[in-house]
């Protein structure tokens, strides 16, 4: 085959980034309506397949692993090609990894809403659709690291270490967390039992975080960040260190999530100090980003793609403090079971995998269709500013909420006895669930504006795939 | 308790535990490297995908001593508490232990407030203002859920103020009500009786509270209740107290009064339970509980009959 007429498979980036925007439509929507049902508790008139128990984990499914996974899968596509200068391997393995995950997708909005769930939080899907998530996982890391071994490139980029690292990690996290004995089609029993099931559902539940809304995404930070900025990468010694730590450190985390239960005390101590050795790795990836861009600081105030990294990193380094400091014993006495809990995911969620996401997906879906830039220029800084405020909107309030609901449900009276009824930290909470509701109204309409920009940007345009350039040393 | 099946996994978790968080530390140590002063910042000189370049730029100082402080953190903090293993930590601390003194140093505090009432009697204790609070206190966090935060119920909770009672409303019965629970089971009459016996029976019972009934059936109910109902109900329908057996005189329903209702108790029967408190809540809470909930009903004179349930299904 000649490699002039060679060019990157953008087929399968393209289906995932067009995706990445759809479903981040559909979860967010769900989102805004259960934040609603809050509200209002019989919106749905008592509808069980519309019942926030179920409609709950549909929006959690949906954002983490429609939204935030076709958006890595795109990603992780379009840079192993692009930093390996080869074609992706295997192409109908990854034509298979699409579709694969959007029968994964809609196998999931179906299963949950009718009630069909094996009730482990980030893993309610029943047996048979895990099984297909194991198939499409075992075909992405096949395309995924076929493509590093035929690399043109002599070094691996530490884009790609990441995208490694959570595509090994996931698999292993998914199929340990799935073992279960089936019954009928539709119903399994998870293999451990007890404190045992609680404690292997949360190595799984962080290392979700860790490695699925975490390393993937950093995989992204690493390449888009010094793409868009024109800048190299602050430091090669920082990203070594920052991985390796990270990586590691993550795997001891999960037991934070079972302070004062049935876990035995040390291994809740043991979840705490490594949860806040965690920290110092995680601000690594932070550092790495925010200062690639040192010396080009002018470009944040035109760049609306510079603007969203940027801010999804500061982001990052905001939730993986408040990460660490939630994870000692006497704060999570506090902020356990608290809408505070739901603020530190959302600050992660929306600011840092949300905001990171959609910067990619600006730079990606131009290039898709062979141009360089969105339909407008005007509608990306707008859908920026929409969603920054959307976010400070919905973190503020739950943190309000959550300290307050902390603080009335431990408040005793010198009689003993407790000074507020559960009901009453509720009413307390009810102006805050409105403001939530407010900035995921706003974050949403985001996405919206996005749709259209995107629309609008590939409307009447040619797919086009560009040709692998010939790889030339570089002499440095 | 030691949580571990043999000795060998005891150490085997606190010796990973330990060479992890050293394993940080040793891989900060190695890549820390200093640079020479005024020295020139390279890249590493590799280049992917055109343009994408790597500086070689020092871990910064501060990032390293932070990473540093939570590693000292780390250890000192598995000196000091449980997290190696069976290694209790010096300060002995466990989380069974922090709750247990925590309650301890409450009871120490509230024990003579509860000595003082525990000492008199029900109907003194509901006389008294203070008593009162913590009474309301008490209900509102473990009655309201299911009693209502008026104490006047809801379909197949019983009204606490209005008077009317299943299991009797003295305060030793109310003290045994809260303490052992109760379980108020009629049994299901439908396959006995058939659609129209059950019918029947229903408008018999429709009578006895004066409400509109068809008085062909009512004869013919009241048969079929005499063979089936008095033995808990009473001969009269004014129904048992030991047992739990409503009066079905009073206006006062439970479940309801409409004819649906009513086919649907005697058809299917009803399961009732009010759980036990006595391991939760102790007997000096109990006391103050049961005089709280008498008083409702007894406290100057203010008895009020017929409560929100008394109104009639359907209309």
């Amino acid at each position: 085959m000649s490699t002039a007429a060679e060019t990157y498979n953008y087929q399968v980036v393209r289906q995932f980034a067009i995706v990445t925007v759809i479903w981040g439509i559909v979860g967010m929507l769900v989102g805004v309506i259960i934040a609603t049902q809050l509200i209002f508790p019989d919106l749905t008139h008592g509808i069980a397949w519309l019942s926030y128990g179920r409609l709950r984990p549909l929006h959690t499914n949906a954002v983490i692993f429609a939204f935030g996974g076709s958006a890595l899968f795109a990603t992780s596509y379009y840079v192993v090609q692009r930093t390996c200068q080869a074609r992706l391997f295997a192409g109908p393995l990854a034509a298979f990894t699409f579709w694969g995950w959007q029968a994964v997708i809609v196998l999931a909005a179906v299963t949950l809403p009718l009630g069909i769930t094996t009730s482990h939080e980030y893993a309610e899907l029943e047996w048979p659709i895990d099984v297909l998530i194991t198939l499409v996982w075992v075909a992405y890391a096949v395309v995924f690291f076929g493509t590093i071994a035929k690399r043109k490139t002599p070094h691996i980029y530490v884009a790609n270490w990441f995208f490694g690292a959570f595509i090994l990690t996931v698999a292993l996290l998914h199929v340990v967390n799935s073992a279960q004995i089936p019954v009928t089609w539709w119903k399994s029993y998870y293999v451990y039992a007890g404190v045992q099931d609680a404690m292997v559902q949360w190595w799984y539940g962080h290392n979700a975080v860790g490695f699925f809304l975490t390393a993937g995404f950093l995989g992204m930070m690493y390449y888009f960040v010094p793409k868009q900025a024109g800048r190299p990468i602050y430091s090669y010694r920082l990203s070594v260190v920052h991985f390796w730590a990270l990586i590691f450190t993550y795997m001891w985390a999960g037991p934070h999530h079972l302070h004062y239960t049935a876990l035995p005390d040390w291994a809740q101590s043991i979840g705490m100090i490594f949860s806040l050795i965690l920290l110092a790795p995680s601000w690594g990836g932070m550092i790495n980003g925010i200062m690639t861009l040192s010396g080009a600081w002018h470009k944040l105030r035109t760049d609306p793609l510079l603007k969203f990294m940027i801010v999804s990193l500061s982001f990052y380094g905001m939730s993986t403090f408040e990460g660490p400091m939630m994870s000692i014993k006497t704060v999570n006495a506090l902020s356990h079971y608290t809408d505070w809990t739901i603020g530190h995911v959302h600050s992660g969620a929306l600011g840092w995998v949300g905001m990171i996401s959609i910067g990619c997906i600006y730079y990606l879906i131009p290039r898709m269709f062979g141009r360089t830039e969105m339909h407008s220029v005007g509608l990306v800084t707008l859908h920026f500013w929409v969603a920054t405020i959307g976010i400070v909107l919905y973190i503020a309030a739950m943190w309000i909420a959550g300290v307050t609901q902390g603080l009335m449900w431990r408040a005793v009276n010198p009689d003993g006895t407790l000074t507020y009824t559960f009901v009453e930290s509720t009413r307390a909470s009810m102006p805050f669930y409105w403001i939530r509701l407010g900035g995921g109204l706003l974050y949403l309409s985001g996405m919206l504006i996005m749709a259209y920009n995107v629309w609008k940007t590939i409307a009447g345009r040619k797919a086009t795939d560009a040709p692998i350039p010939a790889y030339a040393p570089a002499h440095a | 308790m030691n949580d571990f099946t043999s000795g060998f996994w005891e150490i085997y978790i606190a010796v990973l535990t330990v060479v992890s968080i050293i394993a940080c530390a040793v891989l900060l140590k190695a890549q820390t490297v200093k640079r020479p002063r005024g020295a020139k910042v390279e890249t590493t000189g590799h280049v992917w995908d055109e343009d994408l370049r790597e500086w070689n730029n020092p871990l910064p100082r501060w990032w390293v001593w932070l990473f540093y402080i939570t590693v000292v953190f780390a250890l000192v903090y598995l000196v000091l508490y449980p997290g190696l293993g069976v290694y209790a930590g010096a300060y002995k601390w466990t989380s069974t232990g922090q709750y247990e003194a925590e309650v301890a140093r409450v009871e120490e505090r509230i024990g003579p407030i509860y000595a003082k009432f525990t000492a008199q009697d029900v109907k003194t204790v509901a006389a008294d203002p203070a008593a009162r609070a913590i009474g309301q206190n008490l209900y509102l966090n473990y009655c309201a859920q299911c009693h209502a935060t008026d104490a006047r119920g809801s379909r197949g909770f019983p009204n606490l103020a209005d008077g009317d009672w299943l299991w009797g409303g003295d305060p030793e019965a109310i003290k045994a009500s809260i303490a052992n629970g109760r379980n108020g089971v009629m049994p299901p009459f439908g396959p006995a009786l058939g659609a129209e016996g059950t019918k029947d029976a229903a408008h018999y019972v429709m009578s006895l509270s004066g409400l509109p009934s068809d008085s062909i059936r009512v004869a013919r109910g009241k048969e079929k209740f005499e063979q089936n109902c008095v033995a808990c109900h009473g001969p009269a329908g004014k129904g048992n107290q030991q047992l739990g057996a409503p009066d079905l005189t009073d206006k006062i329903w439970l479940y309801g009064a409409g004819e649906p209702t009513i086919i649907e108790t005697i058809a299917n029967g009803r399961n009732n339970v009010m759980p036990a408190w006595q391991e939760r809540l102790g007997d000096a809470k109990i006391h103050m509980l049961a005089a709280y909930v008498w008083g409702l009903s007894n406290r100057g004179g203010t008895r009020q009959a017929g409560g929100p349930d008394v109104v009639a299904e359907g209309k």
